[in-house]
């Protein structure tokens, strides 16, 4: 059967933990997980907040197809994707992915493949707000990520 | 056909979406963004970096020369910055 992935997008924060836990509860053939957790930095002190705007939908339909992707690349026994949306101060979660696998290569490939997509191609955008109160500024997208993501091709 | 948009195209067009008659010779997204653009001065600031420009048909992916068809939903946004 194939694995279905858990696919949230929320403003409230998440539980790696628990997400680690229903990933492996009661199972005997999960041999190797891989948890990544991104977090807001404060950018040496001068950010205040991150405020994340989502396409509601197409957030949710895209992370889901680029987590099928990862799914039938990788032999997961299961995976987990969760956004947040909205204002998130410094030291917060923003993403999670956890992917779950009975060997450790699919497990690490499917979770930075997955983090590689989703920084591309998931509907998501970052404004800073900065301490000094000045002007926020949205930010802009990094040539690197779409290097990273065509390593997958 | 509802049009929306997100972060700074939103914030230059100065609406989150609208829904608009299109002439019959608008066929693609190329087209749309040429109509749009000729709407206003708002419109044509937000499109005046076409080539920054990411578009959804329906909520998935397309380029600039993908046929509206019969697609209820377009969405104009810059490259995105999540995770």
């Amino acid at each position: 059967m194939p694995v279905k992935p858990r696919i949230v997008v929320q403003a409230d924060d998440f539980s790696a933990q628990d997400e680690a836990r229903l990933l492996t509860e009661g199972r005997k053939d999960v041999g190797a997980l891989v948890t990544f957790t991104g977090l807001c930095r404060d950018e040496a002190g001068t950010l205040s907040a991150l405020e994340l705007e989502h396409y509601p939908g197409m957030a949710e339909a895209e992370l889901t197809r680029i987590a099928e992707q990862a799914i039938e690349r990788w032999p997961l026994t299961g995976l987990t994707v969760i956004h947040r949306f909205g204002k998130i101060p410094p030291g917060e979660n923003i993403v999670l992915v956890i992917a779950a696998s009975s060997h450790r290569r699919a497990a690490f490939e499917a979770a930075d493949f997955l983090m590689d997509y989703l920084k591309t191609r998931a509907p998501f955008w970052k404004k800073e707000h900065l301490v000094t109160g000045g002007e926020s500024e949205w930010v802009e997208a990094r040539d690197c990520d779409d290097k990273d993501a065509a390593r997958w091709t | 056909m509802n049009i929306r948009y997100f972060a700074w195209v939103r914030e230059r067009v100065g609406k989150e979406e609208e829904t608009l008659e299109l002439p019959a010779d608008v066929k693609t997204v190329a087209d749309l963004i040429s109509h749009l653009k000729g709407l206003d001065d708002y419109h044509a600031a937000a499109f005046e970096e076409e080539d920054a420009i990411r578009v959804a048909l329906d909520q998935e992916h397309v380029e600039a020369d993908a046929e509206l068809g019969s697609a209820r939903e377009v969405a104009f946004f810059p490259p995105m910055t999540g995770g």
